[in-house]
Parts: C-alpha cells; structure tokens; sequence
C-alpha cells in the first residue's frame, strides 16, 4: 500500500499533532495483522501540523475511543478507492474498557473480570470519573 | 433494585422521609417492633468496623427481624478469593437485604450491580458511608431543627474525612449554609471537592487553619479523627495527628447552643472533659444513626416489596 491510496479501508485523519499513538494503542491497532500506516506532523491548511491513520481493511473500530482521545479527528470509510461514508466523532458519555482505573484502592484492582468504565462528569474540561471509585481518569 | 451507595442516592425529600420516618421511631418504637418480622438482614463486613456493624444489627432487630452476619473477612470466602459480585448473588438466595463494608472503593456499586436485593453501603474504603451521613442529619435535625441558614465548621482531617466529604455534598443542596474548613494545610479539602461542590452551588466558605479564631461564628462543629491508615507515612501521621484537639478551654467562645459532632470513634481529637458538656452531640449521633439505619431498611425493604 501507498501511504496516500487504499482502496478498502479506514482513513482516520485531523489527528491532533502527537496524538496518534495514543489512538494506535488504544485502538488496539498493534494486534492487526493488515497494512496499518501512521503519518506524524503531515502539514494542514487547516491544522498546522496533523497526524493520520491509515488502515488497509474494513475493520471494527470503537468510535468512542477516538471520541475520548481526539474528538476533531475525522473517521473516513474507504470502499473501492473512493470515500464510502464520513463518520461524526462525538465526545463519548461512557468509557468501557477503554482506559484502566489507575487508584490502587479501587475495587477494579481486585474483582475478576470487572469492566473498567468510566463515566463523563463535565463535558467542558473532558473529566471522566471511574462509576467505582469516581476518581478521575489520567 | 433501588441501593443506597452514596448520600446523593437520596434526594432532598427522600431525606425529610427518613428523618420523619425515625422522629416516629423514636416517638412511637412499638409500632414499628414487627414491622420487619421474619425478614433478615445480612451484615457483610470484609473490613472490621463493629460499631457500624452493631448499629446495623441492632437496627434490624428493633424492627422484629433477623441478621445474618459475616463479620471478618479471614474466615470468609472473600479470603478464599471470591469476588463481592458471587458474594452477594450468593446472598441475595438467603436474605432480604444487604449491608456491607469493604475496603475497596466502589464495591458497594459492584454489590448492588449483583445483587438482587437491596444493598446499602457500610463504607467502601475511604469512598462513601451513607449512613453515617444519615445519623449526622438526624443529629443537625433533632438538635437545630433545621437544614437551612447554619454556619458549620469541619475541623481536622477534611482530605481524606469521607464523613466530610458526604455531609458537605448533603448540605450543599440547602440554602443559607456557610461552611468554615479548620485543617492543617496538609489535610485540606480537596479541590475537587471545592469546585464540584462549593463552587457550583454557589456556598460560601473559608478556609483556615485557627480552630479557635472561628469557633465563636459555628453553629455546629464537625470533628474528625486523623486515621493512620489514610496517611502513606507514619512521620506525617505522627506530626499531624495532634494538631486540633477539642477540649474546654477552646470551647470558651463558642456559642451556648453550638452543636459539637463526631463520627467515632475518636482517638483524642476530642478531650473526655468535652463529654459533659451539653453541647456534646456525639454520642447522640450514634443513637440517630441507629434510627436512620431502621428508616433507611424499612424504606428500602417496602420498596423492594418485601414488605
Ligand atoms: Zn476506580
């Protein structure tokens, strides 16, 4: 694949500079086996400087995840070389499994197989809260 | 399944339901000696605290029913690694309602996730203790008549203090309260705290670190112990833990009607010559708290449809 062209896949483009590794390991995208590109500091008319992943297939991803990271970033569906569906990032309400509650006195740290959620408190400043313990999200 | 994991569980007037509700208690225990006959209470206690415990207990049995309790985490399965959600599936097959302490912060949630009756929150970790809020408003009731236009003061450990953090979220949703915030600097409330709670209620409040400079303007003093297990060192607990000590002489200027409280157990936060003081509300605390443990129960239970 060229870094600029694939014909079936996901673009997930006006990255917010520096965060896409972030998204890439939240994202999971470590654990594909297809063609995945990570393009760092591409200049932006609009942005300055962006990031973009490129995936080479037509996989799941959890919107949600991109929400909480990046929620200006833009998610392109590509389906026989040409843009198929534009996806709108919203700021998610809940977390689920997404990000590990760090409190070492939550109970997440000790029940099996718990799910990690966590909850938006205040949309403003981006906090979430673990629905456990409710200490706020790193 | 309606549980109760943190004071704000419960809305304003649910709160002057309760209170009501064990003012009759109090005024009329009789009528309410089987009004939880042959319905059973479990205790579940992984961490020890047996004042709360034994309020509980003696809550339940004042209403005609019945307690199971698992008290010490060592013998219980909890030791053999089983987690709180198995825990009270498994109860809720032997009982009507859960009460139950853990140190880990949110497993009441957890418990209440699972449960398929009601749970209350005995503390979890240093999160939340719903019902020690509850006997605290009780306590403000009975003793001022009031929830509104009272200048309250919490000296002490107000970080790391959950009762703190619970009766300050309580009585931010009435007017007129002004809260003065005695502690050594580093013991503060947190900021959070300050922001979700003060600020965007609109409550006045001051910040300082003179017990004595503020006592004259309190209507209630809210006292707290400084707990070891908070603290990450013994130097620090050490240093801090003498720092306010409530005894006569500083209660000089106080007002002949200031309402002193404590959650308990003290340390020495409070000197025993206190004790005789009329204006010594502590040991009234735990009495409402047992009335509010049984308000609370019946409430849950005739929700439930247990009874
Ligand atoms: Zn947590």
């Amino acid at each position: 694949m060229t870094v600029d062209s694939i014909q079936n896949g996901i673009v997930i483009d006006h990255i917010t500079a520096g965060s896409a590794m972030r998204l890439y390991e939240l994202l999971h995208l470590d654990e594909l086996d297809v063609t995945v590109a990570i393009m760092k500091n591409v200049t932006s008319r609009k942005m300055g400087r962006k990031d973009i992943i490129k995936i080479d297939a037509d996989i799941d991803i959890d919107l949600d995840i991109i929400g909480y990271v990046d929620p200006k970033a833009t998610v392109n569906y590509i389906k026989d070389g040409v843009l198929a569906e534009k996806k709108v990032i919203k700021v998610p309400e809940r977390l689920v499994n997404v990000i590990k509650c760090k409190n070492p006195r939550c109970i997440t740290s000790t029940e099996q197989e718990l799910k990690h959620i966590f909850k938006l408190t205040d949309r403003d400043n981006k906090v979430y809260r673990c629905v456990y313990c409710e200490v706020k999200a790193q | 399944m309606r549980s109760i994991i943190d004071i704000s569980d419960l809305s304003v007037e649910e709160l002057q339901e309760l209170i009501g509700v064990a003012e009759d208690i109090i005024a009329n225990p009789e009528k309410y000696q089987d009004a939880c006959k042959r319905k059973k209470l479990a205790t579940l206690f992984f961490e020890p605290s047996t004042r709360t415990r034994m309020s509980f207990e003696a809550a339940m049995y004042e209403l005609g029913g019945n307690v199971i309790s698992v008290s010490s985490a060592a013998s219980s399965s909890a030791a053999k690694g089983e987690s709180v959600a198995d825990t009270v599936k498994t109860v809720s097959c032997y009982t009507d309602i859960i009460a139950m302490r853990h140190p880990k912060e949110g497993a009441a949630y957890v418990a209440a996730q699972n449960a398929s009756i009601p749970v209350i929150n005995a503390g979890d970790g240093g999160h939340c203790h719903p019902t020690q809020t509850l006997a605290d408003l009780l306590t403000i009731w009975r003793e001022k008549g009031r929830f509104d236009n009272l200048t309250v003061g919490f000296c002490g450990d107000l970080k790391f203090g959950r009762t703190v953090h619970s009766l300050i979220t309580a009585l931010a949703r009435y007017t007129g309260i002004k809260f003065v915030l005695i502690s050594p600097q580093e013991l503060k409330l947190p900021s959070y705290i300050k922001k979700d709670v003060l600020k965007r209620n609109g409550l006045q409040y001051v910040q300082t670190m003179d017990l004595e400079s503020v006592m004259p303007e309190l209507d209630i003093l809210y006292m707290t112990r400084v707990q070891k297990e908070r603290f990450f060192n013994e130097e620090d607990y050490l240093r801090l833990k003498d720092s306010y000590i409530l005894n006569p002489e500083k209660l000089k200027k106080a007002k002949p009607d200031l309402c002193i409280m404590h959650p308990l157990p003290r340390v020495n936060e409070i000197s025993v010559a206190v004790d005789d003081d009329p204006r010594a509300c502590y040991f009234k605390q735990v009495l409402n708290g047992k009335y509010m443990r049984m308000a609370l129960i019946l409430k849950l239970l005739k929700e439930a449809g247990t009874i």
